[in-house]
């Protein structure tokens, strides 16, 4: 069984509809990437797997999303089980204007009540998670808005991690980044990909070639062609995948 | 004629130095005024004693007590009423008919003269409600009347913080009320404590709200409980200088001067606040 399973979905706009008949299977502990051209509708998939287009007034949804085989667009979905479960990681990086350690802290304090030994534990989990423990270790009380933006993101992943996720959405999360900062959250992400499911939605097919097992091609919110990243990239079975991927479109 | 942009950019520095100096220049005469005139009738007695011999003579101690009672009283309703209802308009109401006759209402509200809601006071609370005239009813009207201004300024507050901040609060499994009461209010605060000022200043110096509704006249004791009456700066004031006869400009002056400077340190002590939340926000 596919971790998710998209089925049918319709996605409307008030009279817009942005997502057509999208059916996809996303496999358990793999990276998936979803490219296509600006407005085709990438974002508005990645936030049907967490009902964060529930906050958009006039939005229509039909169809299914099962996670784990159950449909979350079920009655009665529990959406903060849903959103523990499936996390974001936005484009740019939004850390709380707090400290580090109030950021990643933020999550299971509200979840739960711990107490201060074992959200220090989280805390320094998480940090190392995402390999930023060793430079901040000593800067915990630091305000997180004074890290680098690659940083920043970091601790976004690592804010996530701590509310332990099955799912990280990722929507370009590289965009705001320099080349340098980008390979090094790249690299993350393959180290990410043994614990979690990841979604990534990208501009930069280099990334989607480079860090993802599973690529879909999107277009004008329609799912045009999916399968294994290298097969799409090489022999692509559709001509406008084909057009996109060599540039010859937008 | 045909100036060169230099010679106009002098007339425009010119045209503004004047204006800015035509706004202040009323601002500082009344304080050298007051300052003048007033300061020679404060010391310690003046400020902690009752009055005597009709006002002539004694302290303005009540009339201090009754603004600062009222003050607080107007807080404690109109603060979290006012953010309770800026937090639904923005965070929870659709935007439809009703809202926005809400948000008209609001609007006008503000523009209300004080006077009708002094009237107002009377008639729902002292009258109708038959609270009498007591601090209660003169607090609660003072809250209606500067609710507008706490409302208003607590919706712009609420609406800057980013909406970024809300999704990764909501994108973690953190209710919407929990995502409110933990990243949005926080970052609202300074906003809101702005549109507090305001409204307290504006509420510890208006007569006509109270005229009706708590002032007493005189009334040489300190009130037993809210359900009392109590003298109150503004009103005491408009007493000594219209009511009356033979009260000497030394204590006049005085009192104008005590008011003032209260409304000036309320104002002091919140911006005080708020420069200090703001000054560790970032964004
Ligand atoms: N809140 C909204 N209300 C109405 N239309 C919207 C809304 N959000 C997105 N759309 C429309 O839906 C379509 C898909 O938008 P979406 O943001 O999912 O595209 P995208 O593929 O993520 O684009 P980009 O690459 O620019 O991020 C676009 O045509 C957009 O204009
Ligand atoms: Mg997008």
């Amino acid at each position: 069984m596919s971790k998710i399973d998209i089925q049918n979905l319709d996605l409307f706009y008030g009279p817009f509809q942005a997502l057509i008949n999208v059916n996809l299977a996303i496999e358990e502990k793999m990276i998936t990437a979803l490219i296509g051209p600006s407005g085709c509708g990438k974002s508005t998939l990645l936030r049907c797997l967490n009902r964060m287009n529930d906050l958009i007034d006039g939005v229509k949804i039909t169809g299914k999303v099962l996670i784990d085989g159950e449909n979350i667009y079920e009655n009665g979905t529990d959406l903060v089980m849903l959103r523990k479960k499936v996390g974001m990681v936005f484009q740019r990086p939004n850390p709380f204007p707090l400290s580090i350690f109030d950021n990643i802290a933020y999550g299971p304090r509200t979840h739960g009540n711990m107490n201060q030994a074992e959200l220090e534990d989280i805390v320094e989990k998480s940090l190392r998670h995402v390999e930023l423990w060793d430079i901040l270790k000593d800067k915990l009380d630091y305000s997180a808005l004074n890290l680098s933006l690659e940083q920043q993101q970091r601790l976004c992943i690592a804010r996530l991690v701590a509310v332990t996720p099955d799912v990280m959405l990722m929507d370009e999360p590289c965009s705001a980044l320099d080349p340098v900062a980008t390979s090094k959250i790249e690299e993350l992400m393959a180290e990410l990909k043994k614990h979690y499911t990841i979604l990534i939605v990208t501009h930069n097919m280099q990334q989607a070639a480079r860090v993802s097992d599973r690529t879909g091609f999107m277009l004008l919110g329609k799912l045009m062609e999916y399968g294994e990243t290298r097969q799409v990239f090489t022999t692509p079975k559709e001509i406008k995948t084909e057009e996109y991927i060599t540039g010859r479109y937008g | 004629m045909k100036f060169s942009s230099q010679t106009k950019q002098k007339i425009a520095f010119m045209l503004l130095g004047i204006a800015s100096t035509i706004v202040i220049v009323p601002v500082i005469v009344i304080f050298t005024i007051l300052i003048q005139k007033g300061l020679p009738a404060i010391n310690w007695q003046f400020l902690t004693a009752m009055p005597r011999m009709g006002m002539r003579a004694g302290g303005i101690f009540p009339a201090i007590m009754g603004t600062l009672y009222l003050v607080s009283g107007t807080i404690v309703v109109a603060l979290p009423l006012g953010v309770l209802a800026a937090i639904y308009l923005v965070e929870y109401a659709r935007r439809n008919f009703l809202t926005r006759m809400i948000e008209v209402a609001i609007v006008n509200l503000a523009g209300v003269p004080s006077v009708v809601y002094g009237l107002f006071g009377m008639g729902l609370f002292v009258i109708y409600l038959k609270m009498g005239v007591s601090i209660v009813a003169g607090a609660l009207t003072l809250a209606i009347m500067i609710l507008p201004v706490i409302i208003t300024s607590a919706k712009e507050a609420l609406q800057s913080v980013p909406r970024s901040f809300r999704e990764a609060s909501l994108a973690l499994g953190v209710s919407k009320w929990q995502t409110i009461r933990y990243v949005v209010l926080p970052n609202a605060l300074p906003g809101i404590l702005t549109g507090t000022i305001l409204g307290i200043s504006r509420a510890a110096g208006e007569t006509a709200p109270i005229l009706f509704t708590v002032a007493a006249f005189y009334l040489p004791r300190l009130p037993k409980s809210i359900f009392d009456q109590c003298m109150a700066l503004p009103y005491h004031l408009y007493v000594l200088s219209t009511q009356v006869p033979n009260v000497s400009p030394k204590i006049q002056y005085g009192t104008a001067l005590v008011l003032v400077g209260m409304v000036f340190l309320l104002n002091l002590v919140a911006v005080i606040v708020r420069s200090h939340i703001r000054s560790r926000k970032q964004w």
